[in-house]
């Protein structure tokens, strides 16, 4: 798959554009695609698609301890709204479905001036995360490594919402969102995408309805002016652009639900096997899983046998406990320095110094173990139609010259 | 004002470009938007320029980008069920005579390589790391 770097010149028909530098901003060459597919965001991502945009981000870029806003991959499934809102305050989310007595509808400005603020970091991973290796491969977006990221999140608890609109308990089963996204298709009435979680985890302290990253408003392109984040679970549950919340009395069955959609066999099947819509079930929790950040793949060492190496770490639920490498292809492991999460769902930070024995060439492979003796395993996981939950251990290449 | 017209100006210099290309004879460089093909690929879709490509183009990216077709593989079959999952579930209409042909294509020039259960490392791109942390490329 070629490699698509989004540094590029203005160019008209191979010709350098002579005023380019005078071009106001904004205002795209007439009949060229010059504009920035992918505003707000850093030149290396690479991009999957463009209609509907997806991005994901090389490993190296990631190191950061919390990912920079403009380092967080893009998956939509529709087009983001056209254009920000001019008055982000009068943005309305509507509280309703069949545990709620009465429909409620709240400003950004009345959710931030009526519920108490929460920071958290929360690490998003898209449940196809690794598709790429599949074999056979799945349909959809071929990600590699980086449809994931851990930014800081700030925003209201889901769960204080949804009390002061009165829902009801015994009733409640499931939530779902719905956003301001639009289909490919242009038809208004089809909606993009509506996920949702059980309402044991919607009422945890960490599912947020956010407006800000890092301190700073949502980029357009993860859900301006307020989206929903539900960590831990693939990140199609945390709406983006975010409009309503229904508190369903059933598993919430809007689109994107059912099917193959972020769905997996219920029991094991061998890779290519046919599987029966009745037969596959909702991904909850995301495997356990780590991403060595630093060095970057392809490092040659010509004066040195050691090489400290970095990543981070992090799991659906509960947490990691260990992180070990292998220079010799798994047949011998050794631990790497592990940090405590900031928080619950934080990805946590790995570190270790290798000494090589000799010149040559060495993969190393990092494995994360969960806090309940889950390991990522060596070759790829369960096989399923739509190549959610590859946690297979990442690996980079080194040479020692 | 001055940035308007040096936008004009710019506008200007890029008709002229564009009709001194498409007039010439042996043009050096292509004619923006205009179907080429360059290394066997469609310039402007990045789809294989063979068989029935133009079906592809006219029957799939309405809807989305050339990138979902190209960065993905399957047999007939798996081609297939995505069209009918499209049909089922995003509005695509039914290609009536044209079905077949696309998914010949398809299967043919978009067909699932077998990288067994875990493929090995490839696209690296080699640099120096010197032991200072200091970073540069190089090929070999």
């Amino acid at each position: 798959m070629p490699y698509l770097n989004r540094r590029r010149f203005l160019t008209v028909a191979g010709l350098p554009v002579v005023f380019a530098a005078r071009l106001p901003a904004g205002i795209g060459l007439l009949g060229l695609e010059t504009e920035d597919p992918l505003p707000g965001k850093h030149p290396d991502l690479t991009i999957l698609n463009d209609r509907p945009v997806n991005a994901e981000t090389p490993p190296h870029l990631l190191d950061q301890r919390i990912t920079g806003a403009d380092r967080l991959f893009v998956r939509n499934n529709g087009i983001a709204p056209a254009s920000p809102p001019a008055d982000p305050s009068a943005w309305e989310l509507r509280i309703a479905g069949e545990a709620v007595p009465e429909p409620v509808v709240f400003t950004l400005a009345e959710l931030k001036q009526r519920f108490e603020h929460h920071t958290y970091q929360l690490t998003l991973e898209c449940g196809g995360n690794g598709r790429k290796e599949f074999s056979p491969p799945a349909s959809g977006n071929q990600w590699s490594t980086g449809a994931v990221g851990c930014p800081e999140w700030t925003g209201v608890r889901l769960r204080d919402v949804l009390e002061a609109a009165n829902f009801d308990r015994k009733k409640a089963v499931y939530v779902g969102y719905y956003g301001r996204d639009t289909h490919l298709s242009g038809d208004p009435d089809k909606v993009v995408i509506s996920r949702g979680v059980p309402i044991a985890k919607a009422l945890e302290d960490e599912t947020l309805i956010a407006w800000n990253m890092n301190g700073q408003p949502l980029p357009h392109l993860n859900g301006y002016p307020l989206r929903l984040l539900a960590s831990g679970y693939p990140a199609s549950v945390s709406g983006k652009w975010l409009s309503e919340i229904a508190v369903r009395d059933r598993v919430h069955d809007g689109e994107k639900m059912g099917g193959a959609s972020y769905r997996v066999p219920c029991k094991p099947v061998a890779p290519g096997a046919e599987v029966d819509d009745e037969d596959m079930c909702i991904i909850e929790e995301m495997p356990v899983k780590s991403l060595l950040t630093s060095p970057k793949t392809g490092a040659i060492l010509s004066d040195t046998k050691t090489l400290p190496i970095a990543g981070h770490a992090w799991c659906g639920s509960g947490a990691v406990s260990k992180v070990d490498y292998s220079i010799d292809f798994g047949s011998t492991w050794q631990a790497c320095a592990l940090t405590k999460p900031a928080n619950r769902y934080a990805w946590q930070h790995f570190s270790a110094q290798i000494e090589f024995p000799q010149e040559g060439y060495y993969e190393i492979w990092a494995r994360a173990t969960d806090d309940q003796g889950r390991a990522q395993p060596m070759v790829l996981p369960n096989w399923n139609p739509r190549g959610y939950l590859n946690n297979a251990c990442h690996r980079i290449a080194i040479k020692v010259v | 004002m001055r940035s308007l017209r040096h936008f004009l100006l710019l506008l200007f210099l890029v008709v002229v470009l564009v009709q001194a290309c498409s007039t010439d004879e042996a043009p050096s460089a292509p004619p923006p938007r205009r179907e080429n093909i360059v290394d066997g690929l469609d310039s402007l879709t990045g789809l294989i320029a063979q068989g029935d490509y133009r079906l592809v183009k006219g029957n799939c990216l309405a809807c989305h980008s050339a990138k979902l077709i190209t960065q993905n593989r399957a047999t007939r079959e798996g081609w297939l069920d995505m069209i009918h999952w499209m049909q089922e579930t995003q509005g695509l209409p039914d290609l009536g005579k044209n079905e077949g042909p696309i998914v010949d294509y398809l299967a043919t020039y978009y067909a699932p390589e077998e990288t067994g259960r875990r493929p090995p490392l490839d696209s690296v791109e080699w640099y120096i790391l010197s032991a200072a942390g200091g970073q540069s490329s190089a090929e070999r």
